[in-house]
């Protein structure tokens, strides 16, 4: 069955959208959130494991203090009240990769809770209020064997690995995001984004949305335009980058639109988004049936942040994402269209690292807006999936400017970057890539190119220095482009003045 | 050899210091015992364990007899043997909770009580029957069979820990580890006429213990005497890093607290009784045995008080929320996909996870088990939560209340440990509420989190059989039971010219 969607501007003339945004957040702490296990990505399956986290008979959880620390940091970050008190809870029901048959999660009492996180979108400032913040362990990963797709529907058997499970997770809830109306995928977008920015500036998790170190729920509802009501929603699962966010809103308005418009009414379920197709197929039912039986954690005692040591972490906060982008600004001499456009490309914090590996605001912008903006679109994959990072992209700049490799040569090495053949002078190296700057090989084939073109080199004798742009483009011919061109033009002006 | 086993622990570590007697000899002495008594092939036994580990024990005897020689004990319990309610894990030892559902299980680590008794030095006999998942008053609940009341072999031997009462009863063991959830320490202690403590909630680590009702649950001492007790207690008790509701204090001076009560003078103690608990419905023997107790603690200086805890009549009823909410939750993970029993759906080589799940939960637990996950589930499902489960905590709140108002007014309170003496195997069976009724004077220190001990206070006029005297006190005062508990028992063995458990008949002709 193929949904009927809607064209966007037709959804926005009949329904406004009203968004809700679950954000997990894996934190990077050393242990996992009840036990002593190493909690590190990768490893053999099972693995970093033990009777708690397995959940053997007779183990108990003790919670992992620097995981509150986070937590209260994160909610302080974004504005929201930190409980003087709160307890774990269970959240009961059967999964094989979950251990316990119950996951401990908060429930009615969040470490933290009514925030808000300004969002800039086309240099408009966008409110989004936080409803909480709160502490849950991560589970376990079932690997499905036998089928064609991964999925559990046609496997033989399945496996589980629980080397993830126990592993700290935030998850940050928004209240309904109502009024974006046309910008919901943009402020949806932003909103992660910047989300993103912040828990990388607090330094509490890689947050890397292609490991599953932040993952986004988005929810999604229409309501007839001007009604001012909440239509019933939908719920899109593991959305896992920023690009799919602003998608998976727009592809679930025009899909909700479909169905309301035929007069059909909206299913309150969990939605799979497929990244290769950019649609989203229904996943297993959320309704009343679904009840997780919340009760508080016996076996953990009350979590009672003290009022000292919540201002102390006040004290260890970065700086507000919006004030710091001005700052920014200032630091790196953007004009305001070239500010927008990193903004709008999500790529601030890219060049912020790529100017701290050393490299000049210039440059890092001019690589990352135009080239690898560009190519991560022709991937249709978000340009942290490239698999360039910022340092990689400093180390290119600093070949550039050391004069190792010219921007047409470092257009290949970036080449190699994505294909993974190793560091930039590796690639530099093992392609052959480096400009001839040795003056007898360049000296070489200046002499040779005026032999040839003794017109030329006439009309520069005569002082038409314009007319070297010919010998340069010999020259350059000659040496494959494995030439810096200024010093070429350079030689070519010795030898004939 | 056999003389050995009827000596208290005491004794034992006391010989052993002198060199009397080495600890294979006496691990050796109870095995036989246990060989005679606990599960003999032409007659019916005790049944108390579920798992013998004879080399193992004697394997640590002989260690403990080595550090002997080189005069570096562990402990003043080091060499003394100890048998461990099967609802312990114990690393390497088979742990089933008394469930088939765990049948074959062999956790890979110690629970911290176990590890403690380890570094301790004792050699642990075996694992002891009980109650399914410590659900239970009877022990009849154990899916592997019942245990019999060494008193008398066709009645029960109290629940849920039957299994380490009556293995300290028969003299199979001279020191047992429990777990008291609602009584199923002090019951069976009650029943099979041995001492049994459960400490302040938070006083002995919950590590490694199988949750029955996690906010409920405390391991402590099962023996034959209160200076045992006290001296195990030291053993396992105390703060636990592993278990974040351990209490992070000192434990008060338990064998201290035994010695002073014994000496007999009990000048300035208040006893409290607890008005609510004795009346109707209360076995007449029992009663009789109780005031007689509370009239010897007058004569050795206490001053007596009646204290009342209206709202211990709902004890009960909240009790049974409690319980189930936290057990349906506790065994929603043995579900057959990492540990223990796995039953495939008849018929089904395809089945799904879920339906194995199903088959092995329905093959796997008791009666009595689903029983309490279905009352447990039901209590917090969304929409009865509130009149549940909330309900239940708000009375747990006014009980607490009660006893701390009583504690005002006196410095222990007393009751009877159950309302009757044992009962027939069988009686109440197909009777939950009669069974649950049983626990009546132990859950309210169970829901308030304080200490309680019972001991002997002699037998029913009636049937002959053991009665016990509770004895509470606030949390964290575990000493005082102690103090209360050992001038109670010393009037009481003078007044019997021995232990209670003289009295015992002899089990089958296997007595020596």
């Amino acid at each position: 069955m193929t949904d009927t969607l809607v064209a966007f501007d037709d959804v926005l003339a009949s329904y406004d959208p009203a968004l809700g945004l679950e954000v997990h957040v894996e934190l990077n702490t050393n242990t996992k959130m009840f036990c002593g296990c190493p909690a590190v990505f990768g490893g053999e399956p099972n693995t970093q494991v033990c009777p708690t986290c397995l959940g053997l008979p007779g183990a108990m959880p003790v919670v992992n203090a620097k995981a509150i620390e986070s937590a209260i940091r994160i909610g302080l970050a974004l504005n929201c009240e930190i409980a003087e008190w709160c307890r774990f809870a269970r959240k009961n029901y059967f999964y094989p990769d979950m251990p316990k048959n119950f996951q401990t999660s908060q429930y009615d009492e969040p470490i933290a809770f009514e925030g808000f996180m300004d969002v800039d979108v086309d240099g408009e400032t966008f409110r989004v209020e936080i409803e909480r913040a709160h502490m849950e362990e991560d589970t376990g990963k079932s690997l499905h064997v036998g089928g064609a797709t991964g999925r559990i529907h046609g496997a033989d058997h399945s496996l589980v690995d629980y080397n993830r499970a126990g592993i700290p997770l935030i998850e940050i809830v928004t209240k309904p995001i109502t009024g974006a109306g046309e910008k919901a995928p943009a402020v949806a977008r932003a909103y992660v984004s910047q989300l993103r920015d912040l828990i990388v500036a607090l330094g509490v998790s890689e947050a890397r949305m292609d490991q599953g170190n932040l993952r986004a729920d988005v929810n999604l509802s229409l309501a007839p335009k001007g009604a001012g009501t909440l239509g019933t929603r939908t719920e899109t699962k593991n959305v896992n980058s920023f690009r799919s966010v602003e998608r998976a809103v727009r592809y679930e308005m025009q899909r909700h639109a479909g169905i309301l418009d035929d007069g059909g009414s909206i299913l309150q379920e969990t939605r799979h988004w497929h990244e290769d197709t950019g649609i989203t197929t229904s996943g297993r039912e959320k309704s009343d049936a679904e009840d997780y039986r919340y009760f508080p954690e016996p076996d953990l005692v009350p979590v009672a942040p003290s009022r000292e040591w919540v201002e102390e972490l006040r004290g260890t906060l970065p700086e507000n994402p919006l004030l710091k982008r001005a700052r920014l600004q200032a630091d790196w001499g953007y004009t305001d269209l070239e500010m927008r456009d990193v903004i709008a490309a999500g790529v601030v914090g890219l060049i912020e690292e790529t100017v701290a590996a050393g490299a000049s605001p210039q440059a890092a912008r001019k690589w990352w807006l135009s080239e690898l903006g560009r190519r991560a679109n022709d991937a249709g994959v978000d340009i942290t999936e490239l698999g360039v990072s910022p340092a990689q992209v400093a180390a290119v700049q600093a070949l550039v400017d050391a004069g190792t490799v010219n921007d047409k040569l470092a257009r290949q090495v970036f080449d190699g970057l994505i294909a993974g053949e190793g560091t930039p002078e590796e690639i530099v190296a093992a392609r052959g890539l480096a400009v001839v700057s040795d003056d007898g090989a360049l000296g070489a084939a200046v002499d040779a190119a005026i032999a040839a073109n003794p017109d030329v080199a006439d009309k520069i004798r005569d002082g038409k220095v314009a007319a070297a742009g010919a010998l340069i483009g010999a020259v350059m011919k000659e040496m494959k482009g494995q030439a810096d061109a200024g010093r070429v033009r350079e030689l070519i002006l010795e030898k004939l003045q | 050899m056999s003389g050995w086993i009827r000596k208290t622990a005491s004794e034992m570590a006391d010989a052993l210091a002198a060199g009397e007697v080495t600890s294979v000899e006496l691990t050796q002495a109870h095995l036989d015992r246990i060989a005679a008594v606990d599960t003999p092939t032409d007659r019916r036994g005790v049944h108390a364990f579920l798992h013998v580990d004879a080399e193992g024990a004697l394997a640590q005897a002989a260690e403990s007899d080595a550090r002997r020689s080189a005069g570096s004990p562990l402990s003043a319990l080091d060499g003394v043997p100890i048998a461990v309610k099967d609802v312990l894990a114990t690393e390497g030892l088979p742990t089933t909770c008394g469930s088939k559902i765990l049948e074959g299980w062999i956790p890979p680590y110690d629970a911290t009580v176990v590890a403690r008794l380890k570094a301790a030095g004792l050699p642990i006999l075996g694992k002891t029957n009980m109650d399914e998942f410590a659900m239970g008053s009877s022990t009849e609940h154990s899916a592997y069979g019942a245990t019999h009341n060494p008193w008398d072999l066709d009645r029960i031997p109290g629940g849920s820990g039957g299994g380490s009462a009556a293995a300290v009863a028969a003299f199979e063991a001279p020191l047992a580890i429990g777990t008291d959830t609602g009584g199923s320490i002090r019951q069976p202690g009650a029943v099979t006429g041995t001492v049994g403590v459960k400490p302040t909630y938070g006083g002995v680590s919950r590590y490694g213990l199988v949750a029955l009702a996690n906010s409920l649950d405390q391991a402590g001492p099962v023996t034959r005497t209160v200076l045992d007790s006290a001296l195990l207690h030291e053993v396992i008790g105390g703060h636990d890093p592993m278990d974040s509701t351990s209490i992070d204090q000192p434990l008060p001076d338990l064998v201290a607290a035994a010695k002073q009560g014994a000496a007999g003078d009990l000048s300035g103690v208040r006893v409290g009784v607890i008005k609510e608990l004795s009346g109707d419905g209360w076995q007449p023997g029992v009663i009789t045995r109780f005031q007689e107790s509370v009239d010897l603690l007058v004569k050795a200086g206490a001053e007596v008080v009646e204290v009342s805890c209206p709202h211990f009549v709902h004890a009960m009823a909240a009790y049974y929320l409690i319980l189930p909410a936290e057990a349906s939750s506790n065994l929603a993970k043995f579900d057959a996909m990492r540990y223990g029993l796995r039953v495939w759906p008849e018929g089904k080589p395809d089945a799904s996870a879920e339906e194995v799940m199903r088959a092995t939960r329905d093959a796997g637990f008791g009666d009595e088990v689903k029983r309490r996950i279905i009352l447990g589930t039901y209590a917090l499902s969304s929409g009865y939560y509130d009149a549940y489960y909330g309900q239940a905590q708000k009375v747990r709140t006014l009980i607490s209340r009660d006893f701390e108002a009583a504690f005002e007014q006196a410095d222990v309170l007393v009751s009877p440990t159950a309302p009757t003496t044992a009962f027939k195997l069988g009686e109440k069976l197909d009777d939950p509420i009669a069974m649950y009724l049983n626990d009546l004077a132990t859950i309210p220190a169970n829901l308030a989190g304080v200490p309680g001990i019972s001991v002997p206070s002699g037998l029913a006029e009636e049937d002959g059989l053991p009665a016990g005297f509770q004895i509470l006190a606030p949390a964290l005062a575990d000493d005082r039971c102690y103090r209360v508990g050992a001038a109670l028992e010393a009037a009481l063995l003078e007044q019997w010219g021995g232990p209670l458990l003289d009295q015992a008949p002899a089990l089958n002709g296997a007595d020596a």
